[in-house]
């Protein structure tokens, strides 16, 4: 489903040239949950970014779902992030102006497809906003928005989840909801993700670690035990 | 995206910057009602001025004496420094001229016009009863001019409606007398008043059978003792023949006189003095419309200003937007609307109010002059596509920025 070979992403900040992957093979299946560790500068944020075609690599193949993405034009990368790829982000990044329900819809507003709003609903009902459904970031908790932020990825039914951080900005207890969020899409409705973080114990919920160092693939390797974060429901039951 | 879409995405962003919005659209505003409000003037005076000018009749050509006439000429002794009333009834000759339908010469005196204790000192216009219909003066009480009475050097006046009313008061001076130059007329009819303009000249003017300024009056004859007229007033059949119509004239006249050499006489037409006219007003309306031009490329400048620091501050939107999958032309569209919706608001609002605007200028006096105005649709279409073009004009570089950002350094902007 992710086939990357041999990626290189080289970037030139003036004259110097800065090597941020050198040389990444990495495959992912359908239906996997894994999480991309490495300390900052490592190139785990590069990856990130090919991965969700939001850039291309310099050099190398990245192959998703059987299209070759590496050279493809911007407005054709555009309708792919579109189509198959769910973004979370560390900073939730929604719009400030807009309810949660027309944050969601935004992804609906760049591709075909009729009743948005109705949509929009149903992905906040599966991460349990929907009666917040008209609200302003600015009147939702930092974990509420980021399901907000999940909502929104989901809302086109995408590929893949790419998750960057999704914690780094919430206290633990949040940060478990969101990681239960995460792992009740994977298992539950098969849903691949893939999550870029540097806190271990959120690794630890993924069941494949891939460790990068210096822009390239150190450690690859299953997780043992991963840990089970509560479900949604068991969160709202408790309160 | 579809265009719907398109439009209320910008609108809800105009309206999440309110006051912001709002000013940069006062921009507009501004520079749109300037231009439809001084058009509005500037068109305004064209056309009271050609109005005033066609209100003298259409299609009328002048023939008068030409000043070179003293000089140089050979042919045609005597009769060849003057127009005679014989030379004026030539011109309806429908085979030599068959544009002409109409001739109204008129002989002028000036003359010292007496009655009861008030007197008053006046253009006195001999003319025949033609003159009534070629240059339009209806007469309000009484009648014109006949025939009869320039037959018979009758003693018979016209009074303009201001001689009238300095003479006679608000009386009806039909059947009359008045002294002119010391002879006795019976006033025969009162023109209607015709208010300001080069018509209300009439006003002010005594109209008595053209022999009767000829031997009674002036005594301006020519050697062989024919009338002498100083200027023909020709009507000719319509606009499109004037100037063949010149050139008839021109031949019918030199026949008469035999000239080879100069002309002893000059056609000026009717048409060529308003077309100057509408050149030089045009060119005034013109001034005008640029000069409020001005501050409607200012607002054009505003909303390019506005529409840059938006994209600045809204980095992390578009970083946003294209992470969901917007393409270039999506990101382009949205903000070239955003500066379009301004512009076209302000020129929507700026039409209503340079509409209000005029209106509220119409009539009013200025000084001794009264102003008026004309609000033609066609300048407010064109001030909103004007302003339309320029929301698009200077929305697009900053749609084009903001279209041309990477994603990923969008969405790090802080």
């Amino acid at each position: 489903m992710i086939e990357l070979e041999n990626v290189t992403k080289v970037y030139r900040m003036g004259k110097v040239e800065v090597p941020a992957l050198q040389g990444v093979s990495l495959t992912v299946q359908k239906g996997e949950m894994l999480a991309i560790m490495g300390p900052s500068g490592s190139g785990k944020s590069t990856m990130m970014n090919v991965i969700g075609c939001l850039d291309v690599p310099t050099s190398g193949r990245y192959v998703l779902e059987g299209d070759e993405v590496g050279r493809l034009t911007d407005d054709r990368l555009a309708e792919i992030r579109n189509r198959k790829i769910g973004f979370v982000f560390q900073t939730y990044n929604l719009l400030h102006r807009l309810t949660a329900l027309g944050n969601v819809e935004l992804p609906l507003l760049y591709g075909s497809g009729s009743n948005r709003r109705q949509r929009a609903l149903e992905a906040l009902e599966r991460v349990g906003l929907g009666p917040r459904a008209n609200h302003r970031p600015a009147e939702l908790s930092g974990g509420e928005q980021q399901r907000v932020g999940i909502a929104r990825a989901l809302v086109k039914s995408p590929s893949i989840l790419l998750a960057d951080e999704p914690t780094g900005n919430l206290d633990s207890r949040s940060s478990i909801e969101i990681m239960a969020i995460l792992q009740g899409l994977n298992q539950e409705e098969g849903l691949t993700v893939v999550i870029v973080t540097h806190e271990a114990d959120i690794a630890e919920h993924t069941r494949r670690v891939v460790s990068m160092r210096d822009g390239q693939v150190v450690n690859d390797e299953p997780v043992r035990k991963p840990r089970q974060a509560v479900s949604i429901g068991e969160v709202r039951e408790r309160r | 995206m579809s265009p719907l879409t398109t439009l209320r995405t910008a609108l809800s962003s105009l309206g999440a910057s309110k006051l912001r919005s709002g000013l940069t659209l006062l921009g507009i505003v501004i520079g749109v009602a300037a231009v439809i409000s001084l058009m509005a003037i500037g068109r305004g005076a064209q056309q009271a001025i050609t109005a005033n000018i066609e209100a003298l009749g259409t299609n009328l050509l002048f023939v008068r004496p030409g000043s070179t006439s003293q000089g140089g000429v050979f042919g045609g002794q005597g009769s060849a420094s003057t127009l005679t009333l014989d030379d004026a009834y030539a011109l309806l000759d429908t085979v030599y001229a068959p544009s002409v339908a109409a001739v109204a010469p008129e002989l002028r005196a000036t003359g010292q016009v007496v009655a009861g204790g008030k007197n008053t000192r006046t253009q006195v216009v001999g003319v025949t009863p033609e003159y009534q219909f070629v240059r339009n003066v209806p007469v309000a009480s009484g009648q014109f001019v006949t025939w009869g009475q320039v037959d018979n050097i009758s003693e018979v006046a016209v009074l303009g409606s201001g001689v009238s009313e300095t003479l006679f008061g608000f009386r009806d001076p039909v059947g009359q007398t008045v002294r002119i130059n010391g002879r006795q007329f019976t006033v025969v009819g009162v023109l209607k008043s015709q208010g300001g303009g080069v018509q209300g000249l009439f006003d002010d003017q005594v109209l008595v059978p053209i022999t009767t300024v000829s031997y009674r009056l002036a005594s301006q004859r020519t050697t062989q003792g024919g009338v002498t007229v100083q200027t023909v007033n020709v009507q000719v059949r319509s606009g499109d023949v004037i100037d063949s119509a010149v050139q008839e004239i021109a031949t019918v006249l030199r026949l008469r006189h035999r000239i080879t050499g100069d002309d002893d006489f000059t056609v000026s037409s009717q048409q060529a003095t308003v077309e100057t006219l509408q050149q030089t007003t045009n060119v005034f309306v013109v001034f005008l419309g640029a000069i409020a031009s001005i501050s409607l490329l200012v607002g054009g400048i505003g909303i390019m200003n506005i529409m840059l620091v938006s994209v600045t501050e809204r980095t992390r939107e578009i970083g946003i937007r294209k992470a969901m999958g917007a393409k270039r032309r999506d990101i382009l569209l949205q903000f070239v609307s955003e500066a379009t919706l301004l512009s076209l608001g302000g020129g929507g609002a700026g039409v209503l109010l340079g509409l209000g605007l005029s209106r509220l200028m119409d009539g009013r006096s200025l000084g001794n002059q009264t102003l008026h105005t004309v609000f033609s649709g066609d300048i407010a279409v064109l001030a909103l596509v004007v302003s339309a073009a320029i929301g698009l004009f200077f929305g697009i570089y900053p749609a084009f920025r903001a279209a041309r950002l990477h994603p990923i350094e969008a969405l790090r902007y802080e």
